[in-house]
């Protein structure tokens, strides 16, 4: 197919719809609201459901319902949307049903700003509902990828049983770009081993729930999650390498924050410094052992987020404070340019860095003196 | 041979599994009463029920169809997801008064308002059974509960809400009844509704309820027999039992 100008929610509605999107139900909130928009008028032209719920809390329990069904179903918000709905989100991991979730992240804590921010990393990638789960989570940083990885995320959930999340930044919700949609999908009813669409003659009767009164049978859920997601962490994981082969300082950033790395990183290599970005896609599972590699031949890397460094805390795992890492961060809906970027890279090429001292406590005495 | 007549059997739309509720709750009379309707209706092979959280939450046990167990409140959402992707599937929500008309107040009121075409069992028992007894919505002015130990004050814990007048409002809601489980008489009045709230779902006639006045022996510390009588004299003055809302449409329905 062509390539045609696609505004990102709206992409991501339809990139949902090609890959077989039998049901959506959201709330609206900006800067997701597009999702939403468009989605009211294109699954009732193809005869799929679609309900504009009271809350997000009625919408991630109507999702529940309907993955238990089996079907292929959706829900899209923002980031004090998605607060709401981390009661059903464990719910549904306690369940293990498939289910898509798109947060466009927004300024917070609490009802913060609408401009594009990254705070909801933590959330998304180390818990946020109760109780002990995973979920996969994706992080584009252009409308394409936003294509992409929306109809990749629903062959992750449903081939483990998991949630999947689509995180990006009001940015990547908002701009368009020229972008390639993929073929329609057709819808398909799958005849699981575990869906509860009525016994139709056909099977004894099943009952989803993510209750285990008993302790042992709860260990023995827990432990059937952490062991599928020991497979997810060895199957899963994805990223992209720019400039990486010769890299002497790497920089880690996801979504806008890395597409703006890419920027400065492309001028650093124009002045001639050697230095390459490690973009995550999936950000959870995360990659730590392309960055362990990675610790074992650079110099130093630079994260930079558009948050107060909560990747950060991954990569210093990952590094093992065998080399410095350096922190850069925008907050609150500051979206950085790459000249700030690149300015953090000037001086790392400049100064001796210490592995000694919190790369946020580092950063934040930068800032003050600034 | 003398001929010999069942009185007495555990309907189809029951599991062959013994119930956990306390001696005297009302909840065994409701379950039977959901499993004998799905039953003549010849319909347990296409429902799909959706448990609460509160003593019914193992209501999944007990029923020979799917289910689903909602998180507290939310099961109106859940089954609104399921009716929506499984529109010729029968889906019926269970559910207690503190799960219904406390923290899923939002679920149930847009469930009905939406036209959900969805059944709700609506168990009424003036208490949260499940925790031990404490203050539900429900609570009559002035009932001892373990969170109102000195009666129900109104001044400070406010008035107990009439669910079936309250949706009764509602456009979307075809059907919307309060019966009581008190004596043989007002249950089979009370299997009757259900029925008629079942038949309403199948025919798509909108969002269904029926709110069944019920007992909670243990935890209003009274024996069953007692418990019983406390429905008769003080909980269905309070919550008279009547048809609230009977679409033109249901009204036909000849049962």
């Amino acid at each position: 197919m062509a390539k045609e100008l696609w505004k990102g929610n709206e992409a991501i509605a339809e990139a949902a719809v090609r890959a077989g999107l039998e049901a959506y139900f959201g709330y609206p909130i900006t800067p997701q609201t597009e999702v939403l928009e468009y989605l009211a008028k294109r699954m009732p032209e193809l005869g799929r459901a679609f309900v504009q719920a009271e809350s997000e809390l009625g919408a991630i329990n109507m999702v529940y319902g309907a993955a238990c069904t089996g079907v292929r179903v959706m829900s899209s918000s923002s980031s004090p949307g998605m607060s709401l709905m981390m009661e059903g989100i464990s719910y549904i991991a306690g369940t293990e049903v498939p289910a898509v979730l798109v947060n466009v992240m927004r300024g917070g804590p609490g009802l913060g700003n609408i401009a594009p921010a990254q705070g909801d990393y933590n959330q998304a990638v180390h818990g946020g509902g109760h109780g002990d789960y995973q979920a996969i989570v994706l992080a584009p940083a252009s409308v394409q990828e936003a294509i992409d990885l929306t109809v990749l995320s629903f062959d992750l959930a449903e081939k483990y049983r998991a949630i999947c999340m689509v995180i990006l930044d009001g940015c990547v919700g908002q701009m368009m770009e020229p972008a390639e949609m993929p073929e329609m999908r057709p819808v398909r009813r799958e005849d699981w081993d575990w869906n509860t669409d009525g016994k139709m003659g056909k099977r004894e009767r099943r009952i989803l729930s993510s209750i285990y009164i008993d302790p042992v049978e709860e260990e023995k859920t827990n432990l059937r999650l952490l062991n599928r997601w020991r497979t997810i962490q060895a199957n899963e994981v994805r990223y992209k390498e720019y400039f990486l082969d010769d890299a002497e300082i790497v920089i880690v950033g996801f979504g806008t924050a890395g597409r703006v790395a890419l920027s400065a990183v492309r001028e650093a290599r124009a002045q001639g410094i050697k230095v390459g970005l490690l973009r995550p896609i999936t950000v959870s599972p995360f990659p730590y052992e392309v960055l362990d590699q990675l610790s074992g031949r650079v110099d130093a890397f630079l994260v930079t987020e558009m948050n107060s460094g909560q990747m950060l805390e991954d990569v210093r795992l990952a590094v093992k404070g065998r080399v410095p890492v350096e922190f850069y961060g925008r907050l609150g809906g500051v979206v950085p340019f790459p000249d700030e970027i690149l300015n953090e890279i000037h001086r790392m090429v400049k100064v001796k860095l210490s592995a000694d001292v919190h790369p946020r406590d580092a950063w934040l005495e930068r800032m003050a003196h600034a | 041979m003398a001929t010999e007549n069942l009185v007495y059997d555990r309907p189809e739309g029951f599991t062959d599994t013994p119930t956990h509720y306390c001696p005297g709750c009302t909840h065994g009379v409701a379950h039977r009463l959901v499993a004998e309707v799905l039953e003549e209706m010849n319909v347990i092979d296409r429902t799909i029920g959706v448990a609460p959280v509160g003593c019914s939450v193992f209501a999944y046990n007990y029923f020979d169809t799917d289910f689903v167990e909602a998180p507290h409140g939310r099961a109106p959402a859940m089954a609104t997801g399921i009716k929506r992707v499984m529109p010729d599937r029968i889906v019926f929500t269970y559910q207690g008064d503190g799960d219904l008309a406390s923290i899923g107040m939002g679920e149930i009121v847009h469930a009905a308002a939406r036209g959900e075409n969805i059944t709700v069992i609506f168990i009424n028992n003036a208490n949260y059974g499940m925790t031990g007894g404490q203050m539900a919505p429900t609570t009559l002015p002035g009932m001892k509960t373990t969170s109102s130990p000195n009666g129900r004050d109104v001044e400070t814990q406010g008035y107990p809400i009439k669910v079936s007048e309250m949706l009764s409002t509602l456009e979307g809601v075809g059907y919307c009844v309060r019966r009581s489980l008190h004596d043989p008489k007002n249950i089979r009045l009370a299997k009757k509704a259900i029925r008629t709230a079942f038949e309403t779902q199948a025919r798509g006639l909108g969002f269904s309820m029926v709110e069944l006045l019920s007992t909670c022996p243990t935890n209003w510390g009274m024996t069953p027999v007692n418990s019983l009588k406390f429905v008769e004299e003080h909980m269905v003055p309070f919550y008279p039992l009547g048809d609230y809302k009977m679409s033109d449409a249901i009204k036909q329905i000849k049962i």
